[in-house]
C-alpha cells in the first residue's frame, strides 16, 4: 500500500510513545478507549494557561478577548468538522457521555411520556444505555434493544419492526468500540424520521475513523469525546439541530446560560450558552480545534486508509494463535480487534502483555450486555491508531505467544 | 508461624527469580495448584465485585481461627489470591484484622493491588479484613 504519510514523522509528533513500560518501549493499542496526544494539542494546553488564561465571554480585558476568541474558533472548526449549518449547533459538553445525558434529560423529559418507546441496540457503551432507562424510568417509556447477529451486525429487519408511532427517540451508536462495527446509520436514520422518531449517535468511535457530515446523515443529535481524536480529556461536542436545541429547555443552572435573573424569574441565554452553564473546560475546548487540525492535515482519508491496512494485516496475523477467536467480524469495520482465546482469561492475557509493555485493553469494554449476548464476560481489544505500526502488531503476535507459552 | 513470618518467607521465594517471566510463571503455578472454592461456596454473597475477573471469598471459624478459601477465574488473580489466602488465613480475627500486609509491595506485585477496579484482589483484602473486625467483635460480645 502506498502509505500518504511517514509514519516514523508521525511518531515523533506524540512524545508519549517515547515511554519505556516494563523496561520495554511502549506498544499502544488501546487507542479506542483513549488515544495519546500530539505535541500541537499539549503545547496549545500549555500556551493557553501561559500566554491568555482567563474566563471568557465576561472581561473586556485583552486576556479575555483572547480567551474568548480562541474558544469560539474552536467551536467553528468543530462545526467545520462536523459539516454542521450553524456554530450554535455545536455545544461544548464534558465528552460523549454528558451530551448523552443532555439530550435525555432535556429532549427526553420535555418530549417523551408514558407509553412512548425508545431504541437502542445490543452493542451501545453503558453511556448510551443508562441515561435512557433513567429516562423511561422516570417517564415510563419503554426501552427496546435492536438485536445483532454473531458477525456483530445490527438485523436491521428486526430494527424495522421495532419501529412504529410509538417509537419517539433513537439512540445508537455510529461505531461499536468493542466490536468495530460501522453501522448503517443513514438508513437508521431515515427509518426512524419516517416514523417520527428523532435520534441521536454516539459517535465516540467513529469520530476519529470516519468522515462525518451531520447534514448529509441528517441526524438530530451527535454526541462525541475529543479525547478520542487525539485532543484532551474531559471534553466533546453535542452536535443538536438548531430548532431542537431551542425548543428544549436548559440542563444545568448557574452563569453563562443565563440573560436575567432576578429572585422571581429568570431568562435564559440563547444558543449556544444556554446549555454551557458555568466556567467551561476553556484550556482545553482551545486545544480542541489544534487535535482536529491535526487529524485533518493528515487527512481522515488517509488515516482511515491506513488504519484498515493495519486492521487488515492483524487480523491475518492473529489466525496464527491457536483458539484465537475474533469478536466483531462485520463487514464494515473500523481498526478494532476484539478476541479471546480459548480457556484463557482475557485478564491474564492483559496482565502478561503488560509486562511486555503492550497496553490492550481487557474486559467488557462498558458493553456488558453485549458481552453477554456472545456468552462471554469480556474480550481483549487492540484497537490501533495513526502512529502504529505492523512492526508493533509483530510485536503483539510474539507477546499473544508468550502468553499462550507462560499459561498452557 | 505468624502472618510476617509467612510474609517473609514469600518474598524471599520471590528473591529467587531475576525477570518477570520467571516470577509470573510461579504465580501462575501457585495458581493452578491453589485447590478450588467448592461450587456451593461459589455464592453471590462470597463474590467479590472485581471489574474484570471474578474472586470469591468464603471465611469460618475455626475454633479460635478465622479461615478463609478463596477462587477466581483468571489464573493470575487466582495465583495472587492464593498467597492472600495462605498469609492471612488461620489466624486469629484480631490478628487479621491488624495485620499489616507490605509482602505485595516488596515482591513488586503492588500494582495488583492498586487497580481496584480491574480485579477483585483489594477488595478482597479489604473484605478479608473486614471479616477480622467482625468476628473479633462477635468473640468481645460473646466473652
Ligand atoms: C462507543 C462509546 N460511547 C461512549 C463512550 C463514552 O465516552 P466518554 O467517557 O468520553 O464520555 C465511549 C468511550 O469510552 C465509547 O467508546
Amino acid at each position: 500500500m502506498n502509505i500518504p504519510f511517514d509514519i516514523s514523522s508521525i511518531r515523533k509528533d506524540f512524545p508519549i510513545l517515547n515511554e519505556v513500560v516494563n523496561g520495554k518501549q511502549l506498544v499502544y493499542f488501546d487507542n479506542a478507549a483513549t488515544t495519546q496526544k500530539p505535541r500541537v494539542v499539549l503545547d496549545a494546553i500549555s500556551g493557553y494557561y501561559e500566554h491568555y488564561n482567563a474566563n471568557i465571554h465576561r472581561g473586556i480585558h485583552h486576556l479575555a478577548e483572547k480567551a474568548t476568541s480562541a474558544f469560539e474558533q474552536s467551536r467553528k472548526r468543530l462545526q467545520a468538522f462536523l459539516n454542521a449549518q450553524f456554530s450554535e449547533e455545536i455545544i461544548f459538553t464534558s465528552g460523549t457521555t454528558d451530551g448523552i445525558n443532555l439530550v435525555a434529560a432535556t429532549y427526553g423529559r420535555k418530549f417523551l411520556k408514558e407509553g412512548d418507546e425508545v431504541i437502542i441496540s445490543t452493542m451501545e457503551h453503558h453511556s448510551n444505555i443508562v441515561p435512557w432507562q433513567m429516562l423511561c424510568e422516570e417517564k415510563g417509556c419503554i426501552l427496546k434493544v435492536i438485536p445483532i447477529n454473531d458477525e456483530g451486525e445490527l438485523l436491521m429487519d428486526e430494527y424495522e419492526k421495532l419501529l412504529t408511532e410509538r417509537t419517539k427517540f433513537v439512540s445508537v451508536v455510529h461505531v461499536s468500540n468493542s466490536l468495530g462495527t460501522i453501522n448503517p446509520v443513514k438508513e437508521i436514520i431515515e427509518k426512524a424520521h419516517a416514523v417520527g422518531a428523532k435520534v441521536l449517535l454516539d459517535g465516540a468511535q467513529a469520530s476519529s475513523h470516519l468522515h462525518l457530515d451531520v447534514q448529509d446523515l441528517d441526524c438530530d443529535f451527535y454526541s462525541l469525546s475529543l479525547h478520542k481524536i487525539y485532543g484532551p480529556t474531559g471534553m466533546g461536542i453535542l452536535y443538536g439541530k438548531r430548532d431542537l436545541l431551542n425548543a428544549m429547555p436548559p440542563y444545568r443552572g448557574g452563569g453563562e446560560m443565563i440573560k436575567e435573573v432576578t429572585f422571581e424569574k429568570t431568562t435564559y441565554n440563547e444558543l449556544p450558552y444556554k446549555f454551557e452553564a458555568g466556567t467551561p473546560n476553556i484550556a482545553d475546548v482551545v486545544a480542541a480545534k489544534y487535535a482536529i487540525d491535526y487529524v485533518e492535515t493528515l487527512g481522515k482519508a488517509n488515516i482511515a486508509a491506513y488504519e484498515n491496512e493495519l486492521l487488515k494485516y492483524a487480523t491475518e496475523a492473529v489466525r496464527e494463535i491457536e483458539g484465537l477467536k475474533i469478536i466483531g467480524q462485520a463487514k464494515e469495520k473500523v481498526s478494532v480487534l476484539s478476541f479471546v482465546i480459548d480457556g484463557i482469561h482475557h485478564q491474564d492475557i492483559g496482565v502478561l502483555l503488560d509486562q511486555q509493555g503492550i497496553a490492550v485493553r481487557t474486559g467488557h469494554h462498558c458493553t456488558q450486555p453485549l458481552m453477554s449476548r456472545f456468552n462471554i464476560t469480556g474480550t481483549s481489544r487492540a484497537s490501533f491508531a495513526v502512529y502504529n505500526t505492523k512492526e508493533e502488531i509483530n510485536l503483539l503476535i510474539k507477546g499473544l505467544h508468550k502468553v499462550k507459552r507462560m499459561l498452557g | 508461624m505468624t502472618i510476617n513470618e509467612i510474609q517473609d518467607e514469600l518474598i524471599s521465594d520471590f528473591e529467587l527469580f531475576d525477570d518477570w517471566e520467571s516470577k509470573y510463571e510461579y504465580i501462575i503455578d501457585l495458581g493452578k495448584q491453589f485447590p478450588p472454592l467448592e461450587e456451593q461456596y461459589k455464592t453471590e454473597d462470597n463474590i467479590i465485585k472485581g471489574c474484570q475477573s471474578r474472586v470469591w471469598l468464603n471465611a469460618y471459624m475455626d475454633g479460635d481461627l478465622l479461615k478463609f478459601e478463596a477462587d477466581s477465574d483468571a489464573i493470575i488473580v487466582r495465583g495472587l489470591v492464593s498467597m492472600l489466602v495462605k498469609v492471612l488465613s488461620g489466624h486469629t480475627p484480631e490478628e487479621i484484622a491488624n495485620a499489616d500486609l507490605y509482602f505485595m509491595e516488596r515482591i513488586g506485585l503492588h500494582q495488583h493491588l492498586a487497580q481496584t477496579r480491574s480485579n477483585g484482589l483489594a477488595a478482597m483484602l479489604k473484605q478479608m479484613k473486614a471479616y477480622g473486625f467482625a468476628y473479633q467483635a462477635k468473640s468481645v460480645n460473646a466473652e
